[in-house]
């Protein structure tokens, strides 16, 4: 069935602030967002994680493209889970890891960003892996580190994780293969989501067929349609002909602050259950870059069903990262 | 407009006489006589726009073509080809001292302001102590009499420490010589205490200024809530925000007949409440900053930590509205809301930045560069930032006609300059304004007759 | 100017090869090839001597010691080694041995895979230029070029070698 729906325009911001992401000879040096990659890089690197997916199968399952480099993981917001896969990935590629969790309350004790950073260039790092509450933060950081050193956005604040979208879209492609017939559905807490947005701008970017937003107004974004994505309140609407469907998750404080009543209202209307999930097509995958709250987002039975690709994406992340600090760090020797 | 209405206008309000020279002023030594000879003369206030001579003495304008009998001194200045213009008066910018001197201090913006034009500068009382004390008022006065730079008036707090809870001294304040009172971005305890702050300021003539902005709405915003802070996913502050706090100051306004302006405007919505308003003879007036009349959230997609203002930045029909209630005159006085922060300040990712820009140096350009971009003539456009504050504010200044204070600025239209972030006066450097090319610079600034600016290479 | 006829080459690398499984020095030994003309030449000797385990293949891109300098190059297939090389002998096939550099990469990657007990280089063409201590053990022929010249094989049906300018320096 030919897709009707015409994406709106996303109105270009100029000049292109996204050019930092690339050295002067169009190499790949920091990622920061997907915003400016453009369909040729995305391909590039999803092709790259493939290659490397086949190395994650061996017994030995480390190159040695980064041997000799040092990569930080500088994790202002904690997290064990993603911080863990990029100290995997970069292991796989023989690189040396340091992890460096700084809370914010050493922070707020006076060291500022700047200060933290010229503290750690000392320590000879090629690459920071950054995770920061900041929407911009990695885009400073880049801005403000020693030449040869590349940053790779690991989440900041509400703005972008590229990599957690690069491996969904990577999912997609191997579960899917062409992205222009499919509709895919992203569900939840839109507006507090670095990973809604790094998605609906990699899956336009790749000329998906139609993106759709589905959750209460309190949870989108002001002028979320201007992201390119159509937008549903109505879970059994959105979800209708869709081929993928994407779960965020919701997160407990959300209930302060009036955006939602409950959990349970929440897990009610929009929360993925075998039923709703019949609403979709029959060979829907569903994805989730949890962690997962089963019972308020995503009910278990689905989560661990037959349509989730919820393992591969874990799998595939260590793919996709080891081709983006691969691809992030190698050439630049002159 | 004739001397008559220029003195009565200038009634009401403020008397500057603490501000004059002291008595047994010795011409030459204590203060200083000028001729300045054959610049257009343009004072927004009479219409005046003739090339002429203007003479000045023991710190007031004796003469404007002609001068005074038995006048002669030998401070002779040519300006021909000059602009003879009032000097500015920048009615809402923070010098930062008391309390933030690693920030700026009243000498060095004092400084920056006479070479950008600007002869009066009213700060803001949230320095450190709050502007809610005689003793504060006058500690900034004496600040400035020594930088010798631009005049420096105070707005008082509407509440005490700006807590908004308890009213402060206003009528102390105002005979110590503050402009007016407010309560800037702070929230007030509850409308009951707002409508009480209003009705004791109408008591005694006093002007409060209101900067709408409700914290509740406003909340952890640092961006205006629209298409480019969702992309960006940075926290907005929606237009409802200024909209609702203004709309409820308009009811108290309506029950109290207080005198109130609304300083700092960023939205359509706004302008069209204020309009609705002025129509509806509330004495109300409004006032924008410069930079909102040429910004728009578009300038923050790098995440640039020299956009972050609050209010921020919104979208480009706001930014139309909001020039079109400049050239209706409905919004009467453009200011500067200048804010120097020091490097470190901005030198974070952009939620985490402190709000604000260093604006002294860019209020008279990008105010003329209105008229450049067709929004309104000459004459308007000088009057919002010179006899436009001056009549809001009360000050016997922002003219140029005899027996008005010699505030003044010359001004060289054919000189091209760039701005340059890092050679700029103040010690702010937080300016998106770097690299902008500008038609038009000050020569000279007097303030009280004495000339306390010169460019370098002029005579 | 030599003929290079490729199936005569190969001809001569089946019969080298044959010499040393037969007289033992090769005990029902692997063959892996590098992608991608070492593959097109594996496949030919696989089938000419009726190995038994599958080809195995080999792509050296993330063992390449230029990766700092020109960073990853496009990929083609991943490698591939669909049987256990720890203790077996195995026979490395492919196109062209010049610097030496293709055949370290090789080795490393292999080696990773398991420890094999023996193994032989066998490739199409050998030309002057070693930058390493690295020789050929059964060679399809030897050629000399200028060096601005490089050899390609064309294929995978039909195999062909041309010979033509480098492209200069970007």
């Amino acid at each position: 069935m030919a897709v009707v729906f015409v994406r709106p325009k996303i109105p270009k911001l100029a000049p292109d602030p996204w050019a930092i992401q690339f050295d002067g000879e169009g190499r790949l040096k920091h990622l920061l967002t997907i915003e400016g990659l453009g369909p040729d890089w995305i391909t590039r690197i999803l092709d790259t994680a493939e290659s490397f997916l086949s190395v994650t199968g061996r017994e030995v399952k480390k190159v040695p493209l980064l041997r000799g480099r040092t990569v930080v993981n500088l994790f202002f917001e904690s997290s064990t889970r993603t911080r863990t896969t990029f100290e995997l990935a970069a292991k796989r590629l023989s690189a040396d890891v340091l992890n460096l969790n700084i809370s914010t309350s050493a922070a707020t004790k006076g060291e500022s960003l700047l200060d933290t950073l010229r503290n750690i260039e000392a320590m000879q790092a090629d690459m920071f892996v950054v995770r920061h509450a900041a929407s911009g933060a990695a885009h400073f950081i880049a801005r403000h580190v020693a030449p040869h050193v590349s940053v790779l956005n690991a989440g900041d604040g509400r703005h972008a994780h590229p990599t957690q979208a690069l491996l969904d879209v990577f999912t997609i492609r191997k579960m899917k293969g062409d992205f222009t017939p499919l509709r895919v559905a992203i569900v939840g807490d839109i507006l507090h989501s670095r990973v809604a947005r790094s998605q609906i701008h990699a899956l336009n970017t790749l000329n998906t067929g139609e993106v759709r937003v589905i959750a209460p107004r309190t949870l989108l974004p002001a002028q979320v349609e201007k992201l390119g994505v159509r937008v549903f309140h109505d879970m059994r609407e959105g979800l209708r002909d869709v081929d993928v469907i994407i779960m965020l998750r919701l997160q407990r404080e959300r209930m302060e602050g009036a955006l939602l009543p409950s959990e349970d209202e929440f897990f009610c209307l929009y929360g993925l259950t075998p039923e709703k999930l019949a609403w979709a097509k029959p060979d829907a995958i569903v994805m989730h870059p949890g962690p997962a709250n089963r019972g308020v987002e995503i009910d278990s039975e689905v989560a661990d069903g037959p349509q989730s690709v919820i393992l591969q994406q874990v799998s595939n992340g260590i793919a996709v990262r080891m081709a983006v600090m691969s691809l992030c760090m190698g050439g630049r020797e002159e | 407009m004739s001397n008559a209405m220029n003195k009565a206008y200038f009634a009401q309000g403020q008397d500057m006489d603490h501000l004059r020279p002291p008595e047994g002023c010795r011409p030459g030594v204590d203060c200083e006589s000028w001729i300045i000879r054959g610049a257009r003369v343009l004072d927004p206030a009479s219409g005046l726009d003739t090339i002429t001579d203007v003479f000045i003495d023991k710190a007031g304008i004796v003469g404007v073509g002609q001068a005074p009998a038995g006048f002669a001194t030998d401070n002779v200045l040519d300006a021909a080809g000059l602009w003879l213009i009032p000097g500015v008066i920048d009615s809402w910018a923070r010098l930062r001292e008391p309390g933030q001197e690693h920030k700026a201090t009243v000498e060095s913006e004092a400084r920056a302001a006479t070479a950008s034009g600007i002869t009066t500068v009213c700060v803001p009382p949230d320095t450190d102590p709050v502007i809610d004390t005689p003793a504060v008022v006058r500690l900034i006065k004496r600040r400035a009499q020594l930088a010798g730079g631009a005049r420096v008036m105070s707005i008082g707090a509407l509440t005490q420490d700006l807590a908004g809870k308890r009213l402060a001294e206003m009528v102390d304040l105002k005979e110590a010589g503050c402009v007016a009172v407010t309560n800037i971005l702070r929230p007030v305890e509850s409308l009951a205490i707002m409508r009480r702050a209003l009705e004791y300021a109408a008591t005694f003539g006093i002007l409060v200024i209101v900067q709408p902005q409700d914290p509740s709405l406003a909340h952890k915003g640092c961006a205006h809530e629209g298409a480019v802070a969702s992309r960006l996913g940075l926290p907005g502050i929606p237009v409802a925000a200024e909209t609702a706090a203004m709309a409820q100051v308009l009811a108290l306004v309506e029950e109290t007949g207080a005198r109130v302006h609304f300083a700092n405007l960023s939205s359509a919505s706004a302008v069209r409440l204020l309009e609705r308003a002025i129509d509806d003879g509330l004495p109300v007036t409004g006032g924008v900053s410069a930079h909102q009349l040429f910004l728009s959230e578009m300038d923050t997609d790098a995440f640039d930590p020299n956009t972050h203002v609050i209010p921020p930045l919104r979208t480009l029909r706001d930014r139309d509205a909001l020039r079109e209630g400049v050239a209706s005159g409905a919004i009467s006085v453009i200011h500067s809301d200048h804010q120097p922060h020091e490097g470190d300040a901005k030198a974070a990712p952009f939620p985490e930045a402190e709000p604000g820009i260093s604006t002294l140096e860019t209020l008279l350009p990008l105010t003329l560069r209105l008229v450049e971009d067709g929004v309104l003539p000459l004459h308007d456009a000088l009057q919002r930032v010179t006899s436009g504050p001056a009549q809001l504010l009360g000050l016997k200044a922002g003219g140029i006609a005899a027996g008005l204070r010699a505030d003044l600025c010359l001004f060289d239209p054919e000189a091209a300059w760039t701005l340059d972030a890092d050679s700029m006066l103040s010690r702010g450097r937080n300016t998106p304004f770097h690299g902008w090319d500008f038609n038009g610079q000050v020569t000279h600034s007097w303030v009280a007759g004495r000339l306390v600016f010169r460019r370098a290479g002029q005579p | 100017m030599q003929n290079h006829d490729v199936e005569a080459l190969i001809q001569r690398m089946v019969d080298g090869l044959r010499q040393r499984i037969d007289a033992g020095e090769l005990r029902d030994p692997l063959m892996v090839g590098i992608h991608t003309g070492g593959v097109w030449v594996a496949e030919r000797l696989h089938a000419a001597l009726d190995l038994s385990e599958p080809l195995g293949k080999l792509n050296i891109a993330f063992y390449r010691d230029d990766f700092t300098h020109i960073g990853l190059h496009p990929q083609v297939s991943p490698s591939n080694l669909p049987f256990d090389v720890e203790g077996r002998d195995v026979i490395l096939v492919d196109d062209v041995l010049q610097t030496g550099r293709t055949i370290r990469a090789a080795m490393n990657e292999l080696f990773d895979f398991g420890r094999p007990a023996h193994v032989v280089l066998a490739v199409l063409c050998d030309r002057p230029g070693r930058e390493l201590p690295i020789q050929a053990d059964v060679i399809g022929e030897r050629i000399t070029l200028e060096a601005h010249e490089q050899i390609v094989l064309h294929g995978p049906e039909p195999l062909r070698i041309t010979i033509e300018q480098k492209a200069s320096e970007e």
